[in-house]
């Protein structure tokens, strides 16, 4: 089992009042699985995503990422399941704007302490870089710093990738080429896919799909 | 900080430690020298010479304590002349003055040095009435008016653990060394005059860590000045003054350079008579050395002068009789053993 | 997983050089004032050691006459022929023609064991040391000076010997003195023999005094190098405040990287661990700069400082700076410490910041009415540690806590009043682009605030100073003009030459005035005691501060003494209260006159009194007056006719020269440590500005869309930032006239004894004012020209960017 939740809640308090965000979570998914979390604006996927990437902590239920278990984890654990285990694709780039394509592609690999020159290569060349290789983020156009971001996931060949709204910040046209480039690649590496979008054209093109809805999974 | 190296240049003014030993082999430009034949003259003799480059007072006793042990004191005042013609007054009086005090008891061995110049007051020498003094270290003659004031002295030293005042009477006529007190030091003719006052009775107290202890015994007073003593390549010298069982005294020296040693001395018989001995009479045999202040020193002797039947060890007393004074050597009472009993005085010099 | 954590961090820096280097030029500006005044202290903390240490006299008893004079050199051969080990010295200054040395004469002979200096002891010239003309022992930079000098011994140049100091055989220097048969002190060896007569069987009328831990003149010396640390402490807070907003803001800028780096799986501890090792290394490198700067700077001042020393106090400073480690380990240490309190607050922000939190660097530059009512809160605490230490406070201490508290306090204060003044001009506005310019420059103010309160800071002690200065100059020259009433001075060589001189001038001038003195405990420090003949000279011309009226009288007739200030207020006098002379005369105190500028107390009796009291005192010095119109006949009648060089002369006029340039030089170096007080100011206004300018385009971008110019966004830029100097500088006048009046009437009485009327200058003010104003102008000018120069395109991309 790659992702294991078990009847995960979670709530957030704001002034006096307190918002259900999640409640009795369950879902479950294996290696090689492409799974997208639908749902309205305000649902809570995000959440769910950062959940499950150790970002945050839920109150209730169990979490297993690669069969590590995240509820009791400390905050050591939690960034090492990170470095090791997981790859975060988010919606915006998130590079380190002061060093180059270069650099940012194997960043995650080398905080893995795992750089492989030749798998960065190859990556680059197939998600469009080599060309770019030594500009810097800010030089680059939305789409081309959402594939360096793709770039650096897989470079550090994680387990499970969790990307929240991957392609939010393009045009369809540019999007639809990355998802497809992630896609390819996502099944490549044989890792599984656990990906937040709202728009169901995009969801349909995974392989399973799950829906969000006043703080529950359909 | 090196004081020993301006205290050396006070008393060696020339800078020449290579010069025999402490200096004492320099070259004598401007100086009086002592030449044979002059008649010493007293009391008037008793006092400095400023003329002569340098010059001491120098008195060794052995003496017995209330307790029963052996103990010896010396008592030195140097006199260095820092340039010829005695030149300036007051502080800028060119003659440098340099007390050394030993008192040697079984147990261990104590010495103080004092320095000074001559034209304050705060050392010197004075014939009439004598008295020889620096600090508070004094040498005061005590003797009757007309007769010889070294007839009688006071004595006193003291350092920061000891002190000695003593009271010396003389039981015999002075003495004169060599040629009517021309000592004669090399073979090369570097002399100087010599003269002693072996004689005396000691009473007095030493004043010990432990408490004071009263004492008896005998004295030897040795004066002597000159400009040039030793020759250039003598680097040091074994001096012994002897008391002999029977009353007759022994003043014997080695002067050791490369090229063979000078040994003379004087048999003194106990009514005063002086015979000087011919060179080469008298021998030193060094038996056994300790390891005194990072030397070897021998501190065990046979001394023999065939011509008069003698041949005797001497040992010393406290084997650590080092003066650790500016210019170091080793001074400190001895026994003798062998064909005469007695006891004396060592003084051994340029062991480094 | 740290050296690449490491390197991403790091790689900020490269893109931002600018910023890389305010953080590195702050710190290191900071670490150059700070390290080199400390460089300047330890060199004269040196000398004075060295000084103290001639003869061991800082390890070593002494036995002194108990009224301070010399005592006869008899008195050395008895304690030694008592069985005292005692040594001889005979001190005092020679002075020629201008030129002016301590002199040390010894005793080598008694000297104590490991007393003597190494040159001396090491020296195979023992004749040509104790016998005439003698050779004397100084550094080679005196001896340097003094190449030519008429009189002296022969000079041998030698290291480890205080500067402006002689040594030479105790005989040689009673004849250069003229001392002859007379010693100032005797050194006491620690070992003693056994047996000693009692001291004073030997010798009565001596005291045995304590080892001289320290020179006198470090004692002298301390209230003016406390000034100077003090001084150097404000450039370092200064210099602070520019390391705290650079690193703060670095820190904020970053704040989206570090969220990417937890995301990315590096755990908090490492992040928090390596950019506290990321502060280290940038503090270790302005650090290593700074020192590189303040060694300069210490280098640059240190001849003025020498200059002040010597002038004042007659201290002697080596003219050249060595690196001592107290100082250069010192200033390395401070900068550590700097750098960590200033980014102390950053790392412990990121430590308790949620993973989540939203990433934009705004909040740095947004206004935070609560922040400015925290530091309102800490300024108020501070105004009444301020209170409390001008209230309770005693001495220079006292008088720097309030200093600082003062000065804190109005530095805390100054955002929130800004912000105020601010919004009041807010709501005046009635058209909207002024309501615009009045709100946006509020919202800056948290940005600007650590670098304007660097500027309150700067000017306020720009102020301050420069009235405590100004005020003590118009003081002084005063002063000088009553205090140097005669027309020409005249010092004879001998006794006996004196004697003639008074003979030859009494029948040709109006009047001729004995100035002689003597030196001896008084109250249980050393004091100079004048007598002053009985004429009018004295009545119409002394600046008595306060005195019985018939003064100069009860003087003449051996009945009162007056002292100076300094002596008044440190033993709290009152008039009526007895005066203990040196040797025991007691007399009442008739009057108290101001004495600025001498660092030891003075007593002055009739000169009748001081004659029967100190029979052996040098009489050869005397004040002529005469008509000013005759002043240079007289001279050359004294040089053809008498026959006294013309150096044993010297007329009112030099004296005044000579007095005015020693005060000059004294605040020469305060108005250098201001001058670089308020460089880092400005320094830290540009930094700032600039930094800003770059955060603010989301801010401009409307504005600009709504129809200004570029160019008249950049005017705004611009005159926004001289507004908020000139808003500083009228904040800054109430807070330095403060500052100058703690310092004329704490500070100054305190540190020297005498306190100063205050005088304001205006003036003065204005001209800070334009500074100030430039300072603002000259930081906004590159940004406000990059910000007309900016592409549209840029502006726009704001709205892209922007969601």
């Amino acid at each position: 089992m790659l992702l294991s939740l078990q009847s995960v809640g979670k709530a957030y308090v704001s002034g006096s009042t307190r918002v259900e965000v999640l409640r009795g979570i369950d879902l479950a998914m294996n290696a090689g699985e492409t799974v997208a979390l639908t749902g309205e604006s305000g649902s809570g996927k995000s959440t769910l995503l950062h959940l499950c990437a150790g970002l945050d902590r839920a109150e209730s239920g169990r979490i297993e990422v690669a069969g590590r278990d995240l509820t009791r984890a400390d905050d050591a654990t939690l960034a090492a399941l990170r470095r090791d285990a997981v790859g975060l694709v988010f919606q915006q780039f998130n590079l380190i704007p002061s060093l180059s394509v270069a650099a940012n592609l194997a960043f995650q690999a080398r905080l893995k302490g795992s750089d492989d020159p030749g798998r960065i290569a190859t990556l680059a060349g197939r998600l469009g870089l080599a060309d770019l290789m030594h500009r810097y983020p800010e030089q680059l156009s939305g789409g081309q710093q959402q594939r360096v971001a793709i770039g650096r996931t897989l470079a550090a060949r994680p387990a499970l990738i969790l990307a929240d709204e991957p392609t939010g910040n393009l045009d369809e046209a540019t999007g639809d080429a990355v998802l497809d480039l992630m896609l390819e690649l996502v099944a490549e590496a044989g890792a599984g896919l656990l990906m937040v979008t709202h728009s169901p054209r995009l969801a349909a093109r995974l392989s399973r799909r799950v829906h969000l809805s006043g703080g529950r999974l359909a | 900080m090196n004081a020993r190296a301006l205290i050396l240049a006070i008393l060696l003014p020339l800078s020449a430690q290579a010069q025999g030993f402490a200096g004492l082999g320099q070259t004598t430009d401007g100086y009086t020298l002592p030449r044979r034949g002059e008649n010493l003259a007293f009391p008037r003799d008793h006092g400095a010479h400023p003329e002569f480059r340098i010059e001491w007072w120098y008195l060794t006793a052995n003496l017995t304590g209330a307790d029963g042990r052996d103990y010896g004191i010396q008592w030195t005042l140097f006199r260095s002349a820092l340039a010829p013609g005695n030149p300036g007054e007051g502080w800028q009086t060119a003659q440098a003055w340099m007390g050394h005090a030993g008192l040697t008891t079984p147990g261990g061995h104590f010495h103080a040095e004092r320095l000074g110049r001559g034209g304050t007051g705060q050392a010197g020498v004075t014939t009439d009435p004598f008295a020889a003094w620096i600090d508070e270290w004094r040498m005061d003659s005590r003797a009757a008016p007309g007769s010889d004031p070294y007839a009688a002295l006071g004595l006193t030293a003291s350092g920061t653990e000891f002190a000695y005042a003593l009271t010396l009477d003389a039981q015999g006529p002075l003495v004169l060394h060599g040629d009517r007190g021309y000592s004669v030091k090399s073979d090369r003719g570097n002399a100087s005059y010599y003269y002693s006052q072996p004689f005396y009775r000691v009473t007095g107290t030493l004043t010990l860590p432990d408490g004071p202890v009263e004492v008896t015994g005998e004295a030897w007073l040795d004066r002597e000045w000159s400009s040039q003593p030793l020759a250039a390549d003598q680097q040091g010298w074994d001096w012994v003054s002897l008391h002999l069982a029977g009353g007759d005294k022994l003043m014997a020296f080695r002067l050791r350079a490369e090229d063979g040693d000078y040994t003379t001395g004087t048999w003194i018989a106990p009514d005063g008579t002086a015979t000087p001995l011919a060179p080469g009479s008298v021998t030193f045999e060094p038996r056994a050395t300790v390891r005194v202040a990072g030397r070897e020193i021998p501190v065990h002797w046979r001394i023999a002068l065939p011509e008069r039947g003698l041949d005797v060890i001497i040992e010393a007393v406290q084997d650590a009789a080092w003066m650790d004074t500016t210019v170091a050597y080793w001074e400190g009472p001895v026994t003798i053993s062998g064909s005469h009993q007695g006891r004396g005085y060592l003084e051994m010099t340029g062991y480094d | 997983m740290r050296r690449t954590a490491l390197s991403a961090l790091l790689s900020h820096w490269r893109r931002h050089p600018l910023q890389l280097a305010s953080l590195l030029m702050g710190l290191a500006l900071a670490t150059a004032l700070w390290s080199g005044v400390q460089a300047i202290n330890a060199e004269a903390r040196a000398s004075y050691d060295r000084a103290a240490q001639v003869l061991g006299q800082d390890q070593l008893e002494s036995l002194a006459a108990a009224d301070g004079q010399r005592l006869p050199q008899e008195v050395f051969v008895a304690l030694r022929r008592a069985g005292w080990l005692v040594s001889p010295l005979v001190e005092g200054r020679w002075s020629h023609a201008g030129r002016s040395v301590q002199v040390y004469g010894i005793d080598p002979f008694t000297a104590p064991a490991g007393a003597l200096p190494p040159p001396v002891s090491e020296s195979g010239e023992i004749t040509d040391f104790i016998t005439s003309p003698g050779l004397a022992f100084g550094a080679p930079e005196t001896v340097a000076e003094l190449d030519g000098a008429e009189g002296l011994p022969r000079l041998a140049a030698a290291e480890g010997i205080a500067p402006g100091m002689l040594i030479m055989d105790i005989g040689i220097a009673q004849a250069l003195m003229r001392a002859e048969g007379q010693v100032s002190r005797l050194l006491l060896a620690p070992d003693q023999p056994l047996g000693r007569t009692p001291l004073e069987q030997v010798a009565p009328g001596l005291e045995r005094r304590a080892p001289q831990e320290t020179a006198d003149v470090a004692e002298l010396t301390g209230s003016f190098h406390l000034n100077l640390t003090a001084f150097g402490f404000l450039s370092f807070a200064v210099g602070l405040f520019i390391v705290h907003s650079a690193i703060g803001l670095a820190f904020e800028q970053r704040r989206p990287m570090f969220r990417t780096l937890r995301a990315l799986g590096l755990p908090l501890r490492t992040l928090v661990g390596l950019l506290a090792v990321e502060v280290m290394l940038l503090a270790l490198v302005a650090g290593l700069i700074g020192i590189g700067l303040g060694y300069v700077i210490a280098a640059a001042l240190l001849p003025d400082v020498a200059a002040t020393l010597r002038g004042l106090y007659g201290a002697t400073l080596s003219g050249s700076l060595s690196l001592r480690p107290e100082w250069w380990l010192g200033g390395l240490a401070i900068a550590l410490v700097g750098a960590g309190v200033a980014a102390a607050q950053s790392l412990w922000r990121l430590w308790r910041l949620p993973l989540l939190a939203p990433a934009q660097p705004r909040a740095w530059a947004m206004a935070s009415a609560r922040g400015f009512a925290g530091l309102a809160a800490l300024a108020a605490g501070l105004a009444v540690v301020a209170v409390i230490a001008g209230v309770y406070g005693r001495g220079i201490v006292g008088g720097f806590v309030l200093l600082g508290a003062l000065l804190l306090s109005a530095a805390l204060a100054l955002p929130g009043a800004l912000a105020l003044a601010l919004a009041g001009a807010e709501r005046l506005a009635r058209r909207a682009l002024p309501q615009w310019f009045w709100a946006d420059t509020r919202q800056q103010l948290p940005g600007l605030s650590l670098a304007l309160m660097a500027l309150m800071l700067a000017l306020s002690a720009n102020i301050g100073v420069g009235t405590m200065v100004a005020s003590f100059r118009i003081t002084f020259t005063k002063w000088l003009d009553q205090r140097l009433p005669s027309e020409l001075y005249v010092t004879a060589r001998t006794e006996e030459e004196a004697t003639r001189l008074r003979a030859w001038l009494e029948p040709q001038v109006d009047a001729l005035l004995p100035i002689w003195r003597v030196e001896g405990p008084v109250l249980g420090q050393t004091a100079e005691i004048y007598g002053v003949a009985d004429h009018r000279t004295y009545s119409d011309n002394w600046p008595m501060l306060l005195a019985d009226p018939d003064v100069w009288a009860r003087l003449a007739r051996a009945e009162g003494a007056i002292v100076n200030e300094q002596l008044w207020r440190r033993e709290g006098l009152s008039l009526g209260d007895p005066v203990p002379l040196p040797g025991g005369a007691v007399r009442p105190l008739v009057g108290v006159y101001s004495d600025y500028g001498n660092p030891r107390g003075q007593v002055i009796i009739g000169v009748a009194d001081l004659v029967a009291q100190f029979p052996d005192l040098d009489r050869r010095r005397h004040a002529i007056r005469t008509d000013p119109a005759a002043v240079a006949d007289l001279r050359t009648a004294l040089v053809q006719d008498f026959g006294l060089p013309a150096d044993n002369m010297i007329d009112q006029q030099a004296v005044k020269d000579i007095s005015l340039k020693v005060f000059e030089r004294t605040f020469a170096v305060t108005a250098a440590l201001n001058v670089l007080t308020m460089g880092v100011a400005g320094f830290a206004m540009f930094t700032s500005l600039l930094t800003l300018s770059s955060m603010r385009l989301p801010q401009l971008a409307p504005v600009w869309a709504l129809g200004l110019t570029r160019a008249a966004l950049a005017r705004l830029e611009l005159i926004r930032a001289m507004l908020l100097a000139a808003l500083t500088m009228m904040l800054a006048v109430p807070v330095g006239l403060i500052l100058a009046w703690v310092l004329l009437a704490v500070v100054n009485v305190a540190a020297f004894g005498w306190r100063l009327p205050m005088h304001v200058f205006p003036a003065d003010w204005l001209w800070l004012a334009v500074l100030a104003l430039a300072a603002g102008g000259l930081a906004a000018a590159w940004p406000a020209w990059r910000l007309a120069r900016i592409e549209p395109a840029t502006l726009v991309k704001v709205f892209a960017d922007e969601r």
